[in-house]
């Protein structure tokens, strides 16, 4: 089967980020920037799978700036078969994304979408439910363990009090949670070899899909900033502090 | 104008982040509530005392025990047209239902709310909370998330709203539940506590978590842990606070043992105090730290313990 691995290029998670002077948004030029890690993790899944001869080809697809071309390429030296290219400078949200990857998986028929959880820039945490539900598809968020068993996908979540499995008919829609595997590090041949693989070009248009936001970004501040508080010498003076000063217990 | 909200409920009632949703729905207009599930008596019953709820809806059917995102998706969406915003917690049911909710109505849903500005405008975190984006949304319906650390909850009770058992008619059938590995504990749970104590890195193993029980039955603490910790196996998941763990905002927050990563001030740095002890003095936890205390936790904890019993 096919498997669809979805990539988005943001700001290193590495990078201290920094909202601009006049409040408009995050600053990003000359940032360096990386695939969201839990893209990484579902890249790995998917190579996983096909080292495991569940897969036969993996598709790995970015959105955006050019510079996309780079995330993909990453896909392709960590295992991935071949890119698609969603070019746009518009500002993709998660409905615009999850219409873009429903006419790709039209065209490309896989039977799973691995998408990471959330990106860690929007922090939406969104596309990956948002195509299952176009495609009327099943989906398995926050996965810490999949296993494939003919039309069955049985999938280990992350929920708030500990672990949930569900059994899934495929076709389906994983979203990855931390812990479901680590993300290989591409050698340098396979870094070699990626260069040779093909991705493909396309535009919002040639899908078919209207990409008009539907948030606007009004402002983004600083949030709320904490100053350091005392030092306090012993853990007596740490109980009274918190009993008399802060009153907490 | 009229919200919905889809709550959650457990043995203890209707669970707190879905009152802190019921909190966000009540800044716009007037507010129903859904139950879902079987056995719902409870848990109705419980929702319709939550003050400021005008009334609270039904839906008891098998396919939606658990509340597996494909059935209470569709039911949601066969509710949508009486609503202006539907609403839920940020929590692990209200991520995965809410955005299939959306794209079903054609909609861009606003993930993890923190403020409600007006209808349409909203402010919510963005990279791990470094960044407090306003947003107005063009949409004709609002599919909403709302961080519960960021509103107070309403009272458990003090309304008295009517109950209204719904039809629900064919599920989809796409998933199955299978089974659930919950950790049993004693303590409350992460996102409710008054008082959270976690252990990170510098515990050093999952044994030395002991060392922490004691002061957290003295001061009814739930107990957490920093993304360092869980990685290196000392305890479960779903200890985790951080940006992509649990995000708690308790009256007093304990950190031991954790250097403070972004990642994991992101998770707790809206607690109302803030306790670090750290044998490193360097330690970026202390620059939010309201009480910093440069100790070995080894003795520091013991210490902690024996104070709080004398007292």
């Amino acid at each position: 089967m096919k498997i669809i691995v979805p990539v988005k290029r943001v700001v290193d998670y590495n990078v201290k980020v920094r909202v601009k002077s006049d409040g408009s948004g995050i600053e990003t030029a000359g940032v360096k920037m990386s695939m969201n890690p839990f893209d990484e993790i579902a890249v790995e899944e998917a190579v996983r799978l096909k080292e495991k001869g569940v897969a036969t080809e993996i598709i790995a697809v970015s959105m955006g700036v050019p510079q996309c071309a780079e995330t993909i390429r990453t896909a392709l030296a960590m295992g991935a078969d071949r890119g698609i290219l969603v070019e746009s400078d518009a500002d993709l949200q998660p409905l615009a994304v999850a219409k873009l990857l429903k006419a790709i998986v039209d065209q490309e028929q896989p039977r799973i979408v691995i998408l990471g959880k959330q990106a860690i820039d929007d922090d939406m945490s969104a596309t990956g439910q948002m195509l299952a539900a176009l495609l009327g598809w099943s989906q398995g968020t926050f996965a810490s363990k999949l296993a494939v068993e003919g039309d069955t996908l049985t999938v280990t979540r992350e929920v708030d009090g500990g672990l949930e499995t569900v059994a899934l008919t495929l076709p389906s829609i994983v979203t990855t949670d931390l812990r479901l595997n680590e993300p290989r590090y591409a050698s340098l041949p396979n870094i070699m070899k990626a260069r040779k693989k093909p991705i493909a070009n396309m535009k919002p248009a040639d899908l078919g899909v209207d990409v008009t936001p539907r948030l606007t970004v009004i402002k983004v501040s600083e949030p709320p900033k904490r100053k350091a508080g005392q030092k306090v010498a012993s853990v007596a003076e740490l109980v009274n502090k918190l009993r008399t000063e802060a009153k907490v217990i | 104008m009229t919200s919905l909200v889809l709550l959650e409920s457990d043995a203890g009632g209707i669970k707190q982040p879905s009152r802190s949703a019921v909190a966000a729905a009540s800044a716009l207009g007037e507010v129903h509530v859904l139950v879902a599930g079987v056995d719902l008596g409870a848990a109705s019953a419980a929702a319709a005392k939550l003050p400021g709820v005008a009334k609270v809806l039904v839906a008891d059917n098998p396919a939606l025990d658990h509340l597996l995102a494909e059935p209470t998706a569709a039911l949601l969406v066969g509710l949508a047209p009486a609503y202006s915003h539907l609403l839920a917690a940020t929590t692990a049911v209200g991520k995965n239902v809410m955005p299939r909710v959306a794209a079903l109505l054609d909609l861009q849903p606003i993930s993890d709310i923190a403020a409600v500005e007006d209808a349409d405008t909203f402010v919510r975190p963005i990279y791990a909370g470094n960044g407090m984006a306003t947003v107005k949304s063009s949409d004709t319906k609002k599919i909403i998330t709302v961080r519960a650390a960021s509103f107070d909850p309403v009272a458990a009770e003090g309304g008295n709203a009517p109950v209204e058992n719904l039809n629900v008619g064919d599920m989809p059938g796409l998933s199955k539940f299978v089974s659930a590995e919950l950790s049993k504990s004693e303590r409350p749970e992460l996102t409710a506590a008054r008082v959270v104590i976690s252990g990170g890195r510098g515990m050093q193993n999952g044994e030395n978590f002991k060392l922490i029980e004691p002061i957290a039955d003295k001061l009814g603490a739930a107990v957490g842990a920093s993304r360092a910790a869980v990685d290196a196996g000392f305890v479960p998941n779903e200890f985790q606070v951080g940006q992509t763990g649990k995000i708690v905002a308790p009256e007093l927050y304990v950190a031991v043992g954790i250097s403070g990563a972004i990642q994991h001030l992101a998770g707790m740095k809206d607690s109302k105090v803030i306790v670090a002890i750290n044998k490193d003095e360097e330690a970026p936890i202390f620059q939010v730290a309201d009480y910093g205390l440069v100790a070995d936790l080894f003795t520091a904890l013991p210490e902690l313990a024996a104070e709080l019993e004398r007292s």
